[in-house]
């Protein structure tokens, strides 16, 4: 019983300490004070008014969302490739290329960002948003794979063999059965991959280039104090899109898994 | 063989052999004729080759060596979607994302119908399979005797030259598989389509088809007739595999027009008629088979039979209906089981008693 306890204790400790910094967020992005600093001074939505009217943050916005969604929509596309090669069939050197495909998740970014610097100026391409896109993908397809892996595991193979049986060609097969029954699955890979491009900082900052994305936005207003409140607010709205997407991608995932038939909880979920 | 399509027959197989990888599924050629019209199984224990030749019937595995013809047509590299086959396979693989009605019209896509005749052959087909009005239900709350009934009649709607099923009564209970089997062989005779089932259940396969063969280990071991697989099958191992037999050590001491002479450790000299023969039983040791129910017990002195014995009662398990005798027959050092209908006024005896067993010259076949 007395070990139980300590168990709880530390374990509320645990999370305290994880999620208080964060949860302060929003906190302060009411308050009133110019400075993020307790003690609290009043509330106040004026933090946000600001931010409605900062042209260059709208910008790093929309530079965000140009760099989030072309990423999602590459690393979908690669990771559905991917996904369903490895999970259907058999060829030499599978398991080195898929091995190689999912380095990304453990190698650190700095490195793959230094990499990249190095790589595309010697290619001549200019660092730009497009850049930035290029090593998003890289660090995003292996999450895409994890997700499409498992739609792809639990696809009964029988379906796609009945729809051929039926008469369908294989090309048709894949767009009335396979398609349908991973598509929960492509919408959490878009969502998770969307939401990991617009949290993302180092490649973002080294590869940008002149335009800056949302988090490179964030950090260059960090050296201003007085812009420290708008940034706290501007913090809150990103947490709250995040935490959006990802339920809305865990939702999507395990829908995805019902109507494949399995109830249990696959692999490749995130939350 | 020839490479002339015999009358009736709708599937040629012919020294049809599969590999996979290093793995030969399928070893020695494999020929085999299916008949127009006829419920044909293909029976045997798990990994023997059968779902693999069913498949490659289907289109969805190619033979390595030989060549298979469907209405006399080579199929080799016909995909699926262009053979006159349609499947029910094991898992059903009903659609999950489609409802019944979608499921059933599935193929019927294809056809380019107009609407309306499209919803007359799914509510035809439905009927076909007491599922009239299920059309709007969602197919992942049908359950599982009603999953494998829309696998059949989406499979019929398309009106196959043959119908393929991969155990498809395996994943129900008991009760319904049999009321199943009946179902199944009504359907097959009211369609006239040709059926070739895969079962590794021998009384599913006896209760349904017009032929069977049965495969050991990538090979056709008999292809026969219920009956004939039951009552003249040509290996100790097709025996043992359809239904109970007991066997007995036997030795050939000669022929005569009659048949085969043998002498039977526990039954003695005997002449075994030549259709109770097999062509391939060869050589002086061979064994002798009897079916349970092919010997008798003889209860008292006013029942007889062609040739008797007098044998000790080791066990005796009551059925209800029937009675089976484990008897120690003198010579033998196998028991012998005996089964015995419990008709009216006929005793249930103990063991440990004594007890005259007769048989006849049909009870016995020689087998390799």
């Amino acid at each position: 019983m007395r070990q139980g306890r300590w168990l709880k204790v530390y374990s509320l400790t645990y999370l305290v300490f994880i999620y208080a910094p964060v949860l302060l967020l929003p906190i302060f992005a009411f308050n009133d004070s110019a400075i993020v600093a307790f003690p609290l001074t009043g509330f106040t939505t004026k933090w946000f008014e600001e931010l409605w009217s900062a042209t260059v943050m709208h910008e790093a916005l929309w530079n965000s969302l140009y760099v989030g969604i072309a990423t999602a929509v590459l690393s979908t596309v690669f990771g559905t490739c991917a996904a369903r090669a490895s999970t259907r069939f058999d060829f030499r050197g599978k398991k080195a290329a898929m091995g190689f495909i999912m380095l990304p998740l453990v190698l650190p970014e700095i490195i793959v960002a230094v990499a990249l610097v190095v790589v595309l100026v010697q290619m001549g391409i200019s660092l730009s948003l497009f850049a930035v896109v290029l090593g998003h993908v890289l660090i995003c397809t292996p999450f895409s794979i994890a997700i499409l892996s498992s739609a792809f595991n639990n696809l009964d193979l029988s379906l796609e063999e009945a729809s051929l049986d039926l008469g369908e060609t294989p090309f048709s097969t894949f767009f009335r059965v396979t398609l349908p029954l991973v598509a929960p699955g492509i919408v959490s890979s878009l969502l998770i991959s969307f939401t990991i491009s617009l949290d993302e900082f180092i490649i973002a900052f080294f590869l940008t280039g002149t335009d800056p994305t949302l988090p490179v936005y964030i950090w260059s207003q960090l050296r201003f104090t007085a812009k420290l409140p708008g940034v706290v607010s501007l913090g809150s709205l990103l947490l709250l899109a995040s935490l959006i997407l990802l339920l809305a991608a865990e939702y999507f995932r395990r829908r995805a898994n019902k109507k494949a038939g399995t109830e249990g909880d696959g692999t490749g979920g995130f939350l | 063989m020839s490479s002339t399509p015999s009358a009736g027959t709708i599937i040629d197989i012919e020294r049809v052999e599969k590999r996979f990888g290093q793995v030969a599924a399928l070893k020695k050629g494999i020929d085999a004729r299916i008949r127009e019209g006829e419920f044909f199984s293909l029976l045997g224990p798990s990994g023997c080759g059968k779902t693999t030749l069913l498949r490659m019937i289907a289109g969805l595995d190619d033979p390595t060596v030989g060549e298979i013809r469907i209405d006399g047509k080579p199929m080799n590299g016909v995909p699926a979607n262009h053979r006159p086959t349609n499947m029910v396979f094991q898992s059903y693989a009903i659609f999950p994302h489609l409802n019944v009605f979608e499921n059933v019209s599935y193929g019927l896509r294809k056809q380019r119908l107009v609407k309306a005749e499209v919803e007359r052959r799914v509510a035809e087909a439905l009927a076909m399979v007491s599922l009239s009005g299920y059309e709007k239900r969602a197919s992942h709350a049908m359950s599982g005797g009603q999953r494998q009934r829309i696998a059949l009649a989406r499979a019929l709607v398309l009106r196959p030259r043959v119908l393929l099923l991969d155990e498809p009564l395996s994943a129900l209970d008991k009760q319904l598989r049999e009321q199943m089997q009946i179902e199944l062989r009504h359907l097959q005779r009211e369609v006239g389509i040709t059926f070739v089932l895969v079962t590794h259940d021998q009384s599913e396969a006896l209760t349904m088809s017009d032929r069977i063969a049965v495969m050991f280990e990538g090979n056709i071991a008999q292809l026969d007739s219920p009956e004939m697989l039951y009552r003249r099958p040509i290996s100790k191992r097709v025996a043992s595999f359809i239904g109970v037999m007991n066997f007995f050590p036997a030795s050939v001491t000669g022929e005569s027009a009659k048949g085969v002479e043998a002498e039977i450790a526990g039954l003695g000299p005997m002449t075994v008629p030549k259709q109770q023969v097999p062509k391939d039983v060869t050589g002086r040791e061979v064994t002798a088979g009897v079916r349970p129910e092919m010997m008798t017990l003889l209860f008292d002195e006013t029942e007889t039979a062609e040739r008797e014995v007098m044998a000790e009662i080791d066990d005796v398990v009551y059925y209800g209906d029937m009675s089976y005798y484990s008897l120690r027959l003198p010579g033998c050092e196998e028991l012998t089981t005996v089964s015995m209908r419990n008709t009216a006024g006929r005793p249930i005896l103990k063991e440990g008693g004594s007890v005259r067993v007769g048989w006849g010259q049909e009870s016995v076949v020689l087998l390799s």
